[in-house]
């Protein structure tokens, strides 16, 4: 990571505004906007403070900007985008796109994917980024020049679609089922951990009402009443507790998400090897059965069943001039065909040693940041459990002196 | 204390621990005066052509002179508990009778012989007596001796003697039509006080016991979803390498988490919920208490009126009054004695319930 970008700039997704406008199909709609400031960091040091330029972007430009990265480096896992909608809410969050709390979310979410891209070795670089944060007009005409769509391959989208692969290599067919693992246990777990923090919302909650009622039960007692006001500000304040514990929370649940989601990208990486693989043992076969063809033509032995054969038999024998146009037409393309292979094989084999590189560099990055994240949600318990102790022990204070 | 040792080993379910001790016996006066101990255990059912009844063990231990033995060991069933109950309201129509556990609790849906029912019944009526013994006046009467000691057949014949349940509830009925008119309007003012406090009171308590029932519920909603939280855990580990041990981590942690949080619930259920129980219970047989004291007084304010109107027959009325007043007097000072003696116990209770659920949070958190 000597030389990425993030090292010679900071980057950061500082506010999100509502806007309206009109959209490609000339309708009226709401949308968020986000600011991305960027400031070089090589003047700091002679102690100037270095001018912050700063652009909007929306969402959908986000997008673009991912898919763009995906199709032209298909063997890097390309950092995931924080969720288009909310997911695996607990009741307190709202599902909507607009409530404060998501856009938040989302803020944070989208500057820690320009923070991955831009630490990345091999997408620091490229020139589309660095035009999507310095250059806010005719970024998307940019984006469209490349022509990148075209070499989209829609196989790829297809999500349902298998190849019978013979030769695939190993370690991307266990890759793939571990990423298949890994997102069906992320999300398994999101889901449980949206329902636990429910329950656990309305346990502390009703010991709010304990609050109300001592309250009103002190009014009437002489000795009771001071130590049972006391303890209901206390069961307030542990009632109110809850709210600041569990969006903290949520901050660990993202970080679980982003890993959710960068299963999708390692996948993509293990199908774009499937489809390589593919398309190299499809052509080798096409390349087979065209010598084989060109074999019977000059032998004039028909050693396998074809509809040609059987129609030349049954309208006659071609002449030896179209037979030798055939084997010339076939020649050529059995050589082109030979060139394909050799380039393809080579393709593949390139592919497989920088896809691989780039995974190691993820399983790194992965263990490293999952283990903070486990050890983060650990702290949050104890911190969580420590308040808990403070609280009843000053609530057990005001009992005793009832 | 070898007596107390000794009461310990007849009941299992009794839990050692000295906090709960306390609980279970209030000791008032200090152990060392204490000179009855009863305890309520051994749930036993049996089956007959016509029903079906479950009957408690009561154990008695004594050093008073009034008792012939020192120990006593009988077996009763609720309808006896209800009969004692009765004979003491009876004898004593202002003194704080503490509360029975109600027949058939319908909300719950409990199973009239399930053994949770029968247990937490147990442990009521086991209350229940040691209240009656704890009271300075009621543990000297001669129904509750008779209850404690008697044979089966004893109790049963005792039983046929006194004023019929019938006879009793008719004079129910004609007190509480009495008392709607008339007892408001000479009522000292100190009764019309604890009248006031016992509304609000009655209110507070039973909100109460609704938010500990919600409490109860929303915990173990949270335990069964954190039942399913500590294992997906362990799962993923299954297909990590250098994490794996991290997740393991967490795994058994959730799970301690999990077996915490039964024991708060255990805490809840054994200690906050039947004590708030009963003081919802309290508060209907205070309010109770009160209506009866204003009957009494009714009673005499009616004959003063009468009398006003009626010159003649001056004696025989006057001696009359002359009870009632009596009985006024005694039935007022009665229920004070006894108020602030249930106060002072509500209190002690409240603080140490209480005190005992925060204790039980504070264990909860440092697991």
């Amino acid at each position: 990571m000597e030389d990425c970008l993030a090292k010679k700039m900071e980057i950061t997704v500082s506010e999100a505004e509502k806007r309206t406008g009109r959209n490609a199909m000339n309708i009226q709609e709401t949308y968020t906007a986000y600011l991305i400031e960027t400031r070089a960091v090589e003047s700091q040091i002679e102690g100037q403070c270095a001018p912050v330029e700063s652009l909007w972007r929306r969402y959908s430009e986000f997008e673009l900007l991912r898919n763009y990265l995906s199709v032209t480096y298909p063997h890097i896992v390309v950092p995931p985008l924080p969720e288009k909608r909310a997911d695996f809410v607990w009741h307190k969050l709202s599902a909507d796109n607009m409530d404060p709390d998501f856009v938040e979310r989302r803020r944070i979410g989208l500057e820690n994917f320009l923070l991955r891209v831009a630490s990345h070795p091999v997408l620091c670089q490229d020139k589309i980024f660095y035009a999507f944060l310095m250059k806010e007009g005719g970024w998307k005409e940019m984006v469209n020049e490349t022509g990148f769509q075209l070499k989209a391959d829609s196989r790829l989208k297809a999500l349902n679609a298998t190849f019978r692969v013979k030769n695939p290599d190993k370690r991307f067919t266990e890759l793939k089922h571990y990423s298949d693992e890994l997102q069906s246990v992320i999300s398994h777990l999101l889901r449980v951990r949206a329902r636990v923090a429910d329950r656990l919302y309305g346990v502390y909650k009703v010991h709010g009402n304990y609050g109300r009622v001592f309250s009103e039960w002190s009014a009437i007692e002489k000795e009771m009443g001071d130590g049972l006001q006391s303890a209901g500000h206390h069961m307030d304040v542990y009632a109110a507790s809850i709210d600041d514990i569990l969006e903290e929370e949520e901050h660990y649940a993202d970080q679980l998400k982003e890993y959710l989601f960068y299963a999708e990208a390692l996948r993509a990486v293990c199908r774009k090897h499937e489809l390589m693989q593919y398309d190299l043992e499809m052509a080798a076969q096409d390349l087979t059965s065209k010598k084989q063809q060109c074999e019977e033509l000059a032998t004039g032995t028909v050693r396998t069943f074809s509809l040609k054969g059987m129609t030349s038999k049954l309208f006659g024998q071609e002449t030896p001039e179209q037979r030798e146009a055939k084997i010339k037409v076939l020649e050529e393309q059995i050589r082109e065909g030979e060139e394909q292979l050799k380039s393809k094989n080579l393709e593949g084999r390139d592919f497989v040693k920088s896809a691989w590189a780039d995974i190691e560099r993820f399983k790194e990055q992965k263990n490293h940041d999952l283990k903070e994240a486990l050890i983060s949600y650990a702290v949050m318990q104890i911190s969580m459990c420590k308040k808990g102790i403070q609280v009843w022990t000053n609530a057990k204070e005001c009992f005793s002196k009832m | 204390d070898t007596s107390l040792a000794e009461v310990n080993s007849f009941s299992p379910s009794v839990p050692i621990s000295p906090s709960s001790m306390i609980n279970q016996y209030k000791f008032e006066d200090g152990p060392e005066l204490r000179d009855l101990f009863i305890t309520v255990d051994d749930p036993e059912s049996h089956i007959t052509a016509i029903e079906t009844f479950i009957t408690y063990r009561v154990v008695t231990k004594t050093t008073r002179g009034e008792f012939d033995s020192s120990e006593y060991e009988v077996r009763r069933r609720y309808q006896d508990f209800l009969w004692l109950k009765s004979r003491l309201e009876e004898a004593h129509p202002t003194l704080i009778i503490p509360p029975l556990p109600e027949k058939f609790i319908m909300k719950g849906m409990v199973e009239r012989f399930s053994d949770e029912f029968i247990e937490t019944r147990r442990k009521a009526l086991h209350k229940f007596l040691n209240r009656i013994a704890d009271h300075p006046t009621l543990t000297f009467n001669e129904d509750f001796k008779i209850f404690l000691t008697a044979q089966a057949w004893e109790l049963s014949s005792h039983k046929k003697q006194g004023p019929g349940l019938l006879s009793r509830m008719g004079q129910t009925v004609r007190a509480v039509a009495s008392s709607v008119r008339g007892a408001v309007k000479n009522r000292p003012e100190m009764f019309t006080e604890m009248n006031n406090y016992m509304e609000t009171f009655s209110q507070k308590i039973n909100l109460l016991d609704k938010i500990a029932h919600r409490i109860y519920k929303e915990e173990r909603d949270y335990f069964n979803e954190m039942k399913e939280y500590g294992p997906i855990h362990t799962l993923w580990s299954a297909s990590e390498e250098d994490i794996a041990d991290s997740l393991k981590g967490i795994a058994s942690c959730i799970d301690r988490c999990c077996r915490a949080t039964e024991k708060r619930m255990a805490g809840l259920s054994e200690h906050l919920l039947p004590i708030l129980h009963e003081y919802v219970l309290y508060s209907e047989i205070l309010m109770g208490v009160l209506k009866r004291r204003d009957q009494i007084q009714g009673e005499l304010d009616s004959k003063v009126d009468a009398l006003a109107n009626k010159k003649t027959e001056k004696d025989q009325f006057s001696e009359e009054i002359g009870r009632l007043e009596d009985k006024v007097e005694h039935a007022n000072n009665a229920l004070k004695a006894d108020w602030d003696r249930w106060k002072q116990n509500m209190q002690w209770d409240m603080r140490s319930t209480f005190t005992n659920v925060a204790e039980n949070n504070l264990r909860y958190y440092e697991e």
